[in-house]
């Protein structure tokens, strides 16, 4: 019972912490620009101006691909928020991030296929990243259940500092951040329009908006997981990590697949198995 | 309760995209000069999309000729109601000085209709924050 009210309240909560925190970017990355940026409901507005526009659509898979991602997003959260399983959080957010591609790929548009097929290679560079992440976890604390790692009584933060480097990596490209925001960037007008998201338009824009905001707070909610034991601790480094992905994204420019797969993959490869075997030794 | 909140932020998220029918760039600038720090329209919500599909306000700059009255069209047509259009310019509201050459059709309410027009050679940039703004009174309009 107390579990499905926790579901429901990560169901709800989420969206809203999600979305603040997508208003509180925005204004950030204003004033980093000397701008004095929109309002922190920025987001809310952007999302219910979507939900009240026209329905324009190009087939019937578009419309199932948007559903699925935001069904899968939300079911992450719920599982998160409800203690589950580390492993079967990360099989559900998987389906929702491969359903977006095909989102993409649904239509025939050479911006969406492009930007689909960079979408896909931004999944396979973080996903193995991601596992290795929780393969640490499950390696620290012997469990890949959340509530038994919550019963861990030091932070994981101590034991597995490289190992949250490597999951800020797959933070910046879940987020679609500079460097790593090749498959849709507001500000690649020319190259691809908006990549995976050209042909979602109004309410379907809004789902995957929505979706992204869950994605979020699921990622923020894993790194939350590294200094479980205190909550002045998760605030801290919740902050200050958000605002690591804030500075590079403003002072860090787009860059090619390529670059990304070779780069994230050696440093964080090489990252996580210094932690392992440091791990192993001491 | 939600419908109310919706047209709200209407009239507080106005998307725009950016369409030049040729114009000598001017205008342009002047547009671009709104989302500059300077002007920063972003704190109104403003966005400068470069699809269609996701805009809600089209800015036209430049003469409006056979050639490309077509993807102007085209562009119109793809965006998603509710929509507002903006003229910009003296060539985008009349054809300006190039009214009497042979391939100009003249204004852009010649080939798709237009909500507000900001006259000027060019328009400055006030000018043109005025008129997103003077759109949303369209979307306001909306609501009853």
């Amino acid at each position: 019972m107390e579990t499905i009210i926790l579901m429901i309240f990560g169901v709800v909560v989420a969206p809203i912490l999600g979305g603040l925190i997508s208003g509180v970017d925005r204004k950030v990355t204003a004033r980093l620009q000397s701008r004095f940026g929109p309002p922190i409901l920025q987001p809310f507005y952007d999302v219910a101006k979507l939900f009240g526009k026209v329905k324009v659509i190009n087939n019937f898979w578009q419309v199932f691909c948007a559903w699925v991602y935001l069904i899968a997003a939300a079911l992450s959260v719920a599982l998160l928020f409800a203690q589950s399983d580390l492993l079967l959080i990360f099989f559900v957010q998987a389906i929702g991030a491969v359903f977006l591609v095909m989102g993409g790929l649904a239509s025939s548009s050479p911006y969406s296929q492009v930007g689909a097929q960079r979408e896909l290679i931004q999944v396979l560079t973080y996903e193995p990243l991601i596992i290795l992440v929780f393969a640490s976890i499950f390696m620290v604390t012997g469990s890949f259940r959340i509530d038994e790692i919550l019963a861990y009584d030091q932070p994981l933060l101590v034991k597995l500092p490289l190992m949250f480097i490597v999951l800020g990596y797959a933070l910046t490209i879940k987020l679609r951040k500079s460097p790593f925001d090749f498959s849709t960037s507001h500000h690649a007008h020319q190259e691809l329009v908006k990549g995976v998201l050209t042909e979602f338009s109004g309410p379907y824009l809004g789902i995957i908006e929505l979706a992204h905001w869950y994605e979020t707070v699921f990622i923020l909610g894993i790194c939350a997981l590294f200094w479980h034991t205190s909550l002045v601790g998760v605030v801290l480094l919740l902050a200050s990590t958000y605002f690591a992905e804030i500075l590079i994204d403003n002072t860090m420019s787009r860059m090619t697949w390529r670059w990304m797969l070779k780069y994230v993959w050696s440093v964080g490869l090489v990252m996580s198995f210094v932690n392992l075997i440091w791990l192993h030794v001491g | 309760m939600f419908k109310k909140f919706i047209d709200k932020s209407r009239a507080k998220s106005p998307w725009i995209m950016h369409f030049d029918c040729g114009s000598c760039n001017g205008c342009d600038i002047e547009v671009l000069a709104c989302l500059t720090p300077m002007y920063d329209v972003e704190r109104f919500g403003v966005v400068n999309v470069g699809n269609p599909k996701h805009a809600d306000v089209l800015l036209v700059t430049g003469t409006v000729n056979p050639r490309n009255a077509k993807v102007l069209r085209n562009i119109y047509d793809q965006m998603p109601d509710p929509k507002g259009v903006i003229a910009i310019g003296a060539c985008g509201l009349s054809g300006g000085i190039f009214r009497e050459c042979y391939n100009v059709l003249g204004g852009i309410d010649k080939v798709i209709p237009v909500d507000v027009y900001v006259p000027g050679c060019p328009a400055k940039p006030e000018a043109i924050i005025d008129g997103v703004v003077t759109a949303l009174a369209k979307f306001e309009g909306l609501r009853g």
